[in-house]
């Protein structure tokens, strides 16, 4: 696949085309030759033990970890030439909130809405899908419960209206009500044309939601056998 | 680039604004710092008065080191610097932003110490235009060179020590024009002091351009 080809725009390459993608965590190999390729409004889910680069592979796809080896392309952007450029076409919801914790709710999402050139209408959109747009809108991020920032972090997600979502552990900390928002949430975001990639050991929830299923260990993807269209390891 | 600077401006200042850190902690620490420069040299007043002009600039410094600490400290929690890279914000944005931010905290302090150096020292303010510029320029180039050297340290765990060691000798010059300038004007020849406003506004220019151009690649180390 070419980087930047414009056949990319039409739906035709796949979003993520990983082959032999190496990035490192000081010299050790976080992934260690990974191949992968997700079309475009695919669902994935990303299952392994705890360091088998579950994470690291959901930020070097986002540019925040580099490719030393291997070829690497997002969005029709090859990682390997300008990690950068495609920062502002995902959207990661990582362990961390990315969240100022004196500001309130509504500051953050719309701070964070702005800041990805998006219309602010989006904010308080997506606040409402979220569930914020109550007593909550108005609370400081640091007064609120481990789920309530889980949910604000989504509604900044929701309102740069990534084409690539990369999700963390979407369902940690989140209670029932949550876990069924985020799923809805994948759902209709792929329906409307985005790619999402997600890590979980929630398996009886995600392996329901997912399209394909991708197995690290060691910081590769071990071959699955194919079961009517999904992968499975076991 | 400036509409990414005006966003990040308002958030850091509204940041402030909510989490009263300069109210309660870098002010009360600045008129500290005067009153025991007063303490310290009160039984020779006319010491005092002469060394004014270098004890207000060393309360600002040391008060305004507390303010880009925490300029950087906020956006070190909970996975704010991915986010940040994440954004779409130009890095220069971001790099003038805090450095505006900054400079609207300095400048709010000067003019509070400036109100306590005539309080507690008993000076008399004349030659006010070379003043006004003087604290433009030097908040300009304190705060230019302590958003890039904040960054530096941002991503280092001993960041709270390590920012006052980068950044104190950088600021030498800055510390000495703003000095001389003060002198000339409190003593009424300001004609001695325009050179070295000359001074700190290239320092303050170098600072602004390594700023806009260096902040990105050292905010991805960071």
């Amino acid at each position: 696949m070419e980087p930047d080809d414009p056949t990319f725009r039409s739906g035709t390459e796949p979003v993520v085309h990983l082959r032999g993608a190496v990035a490192l965590l000081g010299r050790f190999p976080a992934l260690a030759g990974v191949d992968l390729d997700v079309d475009r409004r695919r669902i994935v889910l990303l299952r392994g033990a705890n360091g088998a680069g579950k994470t690291t592979l959901l930020r070097a796809l986002a540019g925040l970890v580099p490719i030393t080896s291997g070829e690497a392309v997002v969005l029709g952007i090859d990682l390997r030439d300008d990690r950068r450029a495609v920062r502002d076409r995902v959207g990661l919801l990582a362990h961390g909130t990315g969240l100022y914790d004196e500001l309130t709710v509504e500051d953050n999402v719309r701070f964070w809405t702005r800041a990805a050139r998006a219309d602010i209408s989006d904010a308080d959109a997506a606040m409402a899908r979220l569930g914020l747009d109550g007593r909550l809108r108005d609370v400081a991020v640091g007064r609120l419960s481990t789920g309530q920032r889980r949910r604000t972090s989504l509604a900044c997600l929701l309102a740069r209206r990534p084409e690539l979502w990369l999700l963390d552990e979407p369902h940690a900390g989140l209670d029932k009500e949550g876990r069924d928002i985020v799923d809805e949430l994948v759902r209709s975001a792929a329906q409307a044309g985005a790619t999402i990639i997600l890590s979980s050991h929630e398996l009886d929830r995600s392996i329901d939601l997912a399209d394909e299923i991708v197995t690290l260990g060691g910081g590769i993807a071990l071959d699955d056998e194919a079961e009517g269209g999904r992968f499975h390891a076991e | 680039m400036l509409s990414d600077a005006w966003l990040i401006a308002r958030k850091d200042l509204k940041l402030e604004i909510r989490s009263r850190v300069a109210l309660n902690q870098v002010i009360p620490f600045a008129i500290l710092v005067l009153v025991l420069f007063a303490f310290a040299l009160d039984p020779d007043r006319g010491l005092l008065q002469k060394a004014t002009p270098g004890l207000y600039w060393i309360a600002v410094l040391f008060s305004g080191l507390l303010a880009m600490q925490r300029s950087f400290s906020v956006e070190a929690a909970d996975g704010v610097t991915d986010a940040l890279r994440l954004s779409g914000l130009t890095p220069g944005g971001i790099y003038l932003g805090k450095t505006l931010s900054v400079a609207v905290q300095l400048l709010v302090l000067e003019v509070l110490l400036g109100a306590g150096v005539a309080l507690l020292y008993g000076t008399v303010i004349t030659g006010w235009l070379l003043l006004f510029t003087t604290i433009v320029v030097a908040t300009a180039a304190i705060s230019t060179a302590g958003t890039l050297f904040g960054v530096v340290a941002a991503g280092l765990r001993v960041r709270e020590t390590l920012l006052p060691l980068l950044l104190l000798p950088v600021l030498a010059p800055v510390l000495i024009g703003s000095t001389r300038a003060f002198e000339a004007a409190l003593s009424g020849t300001p004609s001695e002091g325009w050179p070295w406003v000359g001074l700190m506004s290239a320092f303050a220019v170098v600072y602004v351009v390594a700023g806009i151009f260096g902040f990105g690649p050292l905010m991805e180390e960071s």
